[in-house]
């Protein structure tokens, strides 16, 4: 054993202490500015990313401030550029997301509901109709637009370009979205609420309704309002099922035709006048507008409601 | 233990029943709720298989007239009765899509990787927590705004800009723009997802890498991008059917003429803004037009498919499993 302190323990650590040096010292500098332009670039990206992503809105609030007003929220479409507005394209909006929500949430927690609960992944069925909703989830919104042209407006329901074929076409195109939310939702609840359910004597949907389904509310709502307000700025499958026509009135019930403020704001767009194109910027500023107001919402009720387990 | 398994082997022998765990009766109520919710989770594969009808139907007709190699291989895209001579080769298209996509994923690959590594092994996390919900609420902005943003301010911005030993400078509505706007469009897929996936990768991995002397660019390429890779694989491919499938950015900023060939700077037509632009016009059920749409619907559905196929087979190729 050697002492602390004594001549050889010295020149063991003396050493020691060198040979660390020279490893530190003798770091090729090459792979030192390598990191240093490595960070360099990665700061440039995220950079990138943020600076698109805010010159796109300032584009947007620059070209449509001139136009922005009340009158805009306030005002029908007419014939002249500078009396239209966006009323009946937001009341549109309303209806047919109001036909999403209420035909979504219930399917959609429904199945998340089954998947979660009570399907056994060992059977080939369920497996089958996970892989498809992920499947789904990747199809192009367009594609939905065309199921919903040939089905809903026409074909097998034909019930024309009204809010509800709207609505339905959307319902779809979102399901798989909310589904996701949901499972997630469900899942964080942890499964010892269930397990003393169970262990008390409730059945398997007491134990759902009464302890599982409560507890995942919050997250559920979250998940569902993120889904839903991607389908107040779908524009695409709309195109399809009605939404383009020049309606000079709103909507008053799920039966009539319909616009929406995107397919209104791209209709203004497509005109290719100065001063329609001014207006569909407007139009974007009241979309951005309306969406930050329901993304709020939705993250004020996931840190309200929020439960740690 | 030994006693008591004798004597329930000795109870069976002798057949008495066991008391049963299960519910005394029947509960036909559960069975019917469970029989409801599956029904909903069921809709989903109704979707698909109503997708899957209603595009094939007329995509039939369709090829009932044009044969399907004309449809495919053709190289003249001129989907009109009233064109003259009137021709349905879909490469056009096709390549306006492709050429899009890859002038997005130019963008979106870099970028959307950027930032993941930013995000995941570099920023502290107080500066990750208000940004990556930003960059996810970004990603819900429509895309309507994103084909307004590449035509009036991405294109404008390219012709000043352009350098006249490129050649000419971009057309109004131009591939380019419209590329860069999905780029952009796609960035936050492609930067959540990956930094997901790196954000999984076990602690473990980074502390052994330092404690080996590895520098943290060594520790992010050399560690984490590698274990991560079967994310980072999942979030391009997702990128890349979203830059397929994207219609109002073509549509509004990459103009309606097709064009067989990769060009940055002349106007070009995607499948998409094809289906667009003729369902929104005036077009009558059962003429040749109509059916083009779900031809061209069938092919894009196709597409996305096999991309979709191709993602899941990479991400069970690429995991790597800890613990």
């Amino acid at each position: 054993m050697n002492e602390p302190g004594s001549a050889r323990t010295r020149r063991a650590v003396a050493g020691a202490r060198a040979a660390v040096a020279a490893g530190i010292e003798n770091q090729p500098t090459a792979d030192v500015r390598k990191s240093i332009a490595f960070q360099a670039f990665l700061l440039f990206t995220i950079g990138v990313a943020i600076l698109g992503l805010a010159l796109l809105l300032i584009d947007a609030f620059v070209e449509g401030l001139p136009r922005f007003g009340t009158e805009l929220f306030t005002a029908e479409t007419s014939a002249l550029p500078q009396d239209s507005g966006f009323y009946n394209a937001i009341i549109g909006t309303l209806l047919v997301i109001a036909g999403v929500t209420a035909m979504t949430v219930p399917v959609g927690t429904g199945a998340a509901i089954y998947l979660e609960e009570y399907a056994d992944r060992e059977r080939w069925w369920n497996r089958l109709i996970e892989v498809n909703i992920q499947n789904l989830a990747a199809v192009p919104s367009i594609v939905y637009g065309i199921l919903g042209l040939a089905f809903i407006v026409r074909g097998p329901l034909s019930i024309g370009f009204v809010v509800l074929a709207g609505s339905m076409t959307l319902s779809l195109l979102v399901l798989p979205t909310v589904i996701i939310a949901a499972r997630e939702a469900i899942r964080a609840v942890p499964p010892s609420i269930r397990e003393g359910s169970l262990a008390l004597g409730a059945t398997e949907w007491q134990t759902i309704r009464r302890q599982t389904l409560p507890a995942a509310i919050p997250g559920i709502a979250t998940g569902v309002i993120l889904a839903i307000s991607r389908a107040v700025g779908e524009t695409a499958p709309l195109l399809l099922v009605g939404a383009a026509a020049f309606v000079t009135f709103s909507p008053e019930g799920f039966f009539d035709r319909y616009t929406v403020l995107p397919v209104q704001i791209f209709t203004y767009f497509a005109r290719a006048q100065d001063e329609y194109i001014v207006l569909a910027a407007a139009g974007i500023i009241v979309m951005l507008i309306l969406l930050l107001a329901m993304n709020s919402f939705a993250i004020w009720l996931r840190n309200r409601y929020e439960q740690k387990w | 233990m030994e006693a008591r398994d004798a004597t329930a082997a000795s109870g069976l022998a002798a057949g008495t029943t066991r008391p049963r765990l299960g519910a005394a009766s029947p509960r036909y109520g559960e069975q019917a709720i469970k029989g409801i919710l599956a029904l909903c989770a069921l809709l989903s594969v109704v979707t698909t298989i109503g997708i899957v009808v209603s595009l094939l139907g007329p995509s039939l007709e369709f090829f009932k007239e044009i044969p399907v190699t004309d449809f495919v291989f053709g190289t003249e895209w001129a989907p009109s009765e009233a064109a003259d001579p009137d021709s349905f080769g879909v490469l056009p298209i096709v390549m306006g899509t492709l050429t899009v996509t890859l002038w997005g994923l130019l963008v979106a690959i870099p970028v959307g990787l950027g930032a993941a590594i930013y995000l995941s092994e570099y920023a502290r996390p107080r500066v990750r927590k208000v940004l990556k919900p930003t960059l996810e609420v970004l990603a819900g902005v429509p895309t309507v705004a994103f084909g307004f943003f590449a035509f009036s301010f991405i294109t404008p911005l390219l012709i000043d800009v352009w350098p006249g030993f490129l050649g000419d400078p971009p057309n109004i509505f131009n591939a380019g723009a419209a590329g860069i706007a999905i780029g952009l469009l796609i960035v936050p897929i492609v930067a959540s997802i990956s930094e997901d996936a790196m954000s999984a990768v076990p602690a473990g991995l980074r502390e052994g890498a330092y404690a080996l002397g590895a520098s943290r660019m060594r520790v992010a390429l050399r560690v984490v991008f590698p274990a991560a890779l079967s994310g980072i694989v999942a979030s391009i491919v997702l990128g890349i059917s979203r830059a397929v499938g994207e219609t109002l950015v073509v549509l509004m900023a990459a103009g309606s003429l097709p064009f067989l060939g990769i060009t940055f700077t002349e106007q070009i037509q995607a499948m998409t803004a094809f289906i667009g632009v003729t369902a929104t016009g005036d077009i009558s059920t059962g003429t040749i037009e109509y059916d083009t749409i779900f031809a061209v619907g069938l092919l894009l559905f196709v597409m996305t498919l096999v991309l979709n196929l191709v993602s899941i087979r990479l991400v069970r190729r690429f995991r790597e499993v800890y613990e």
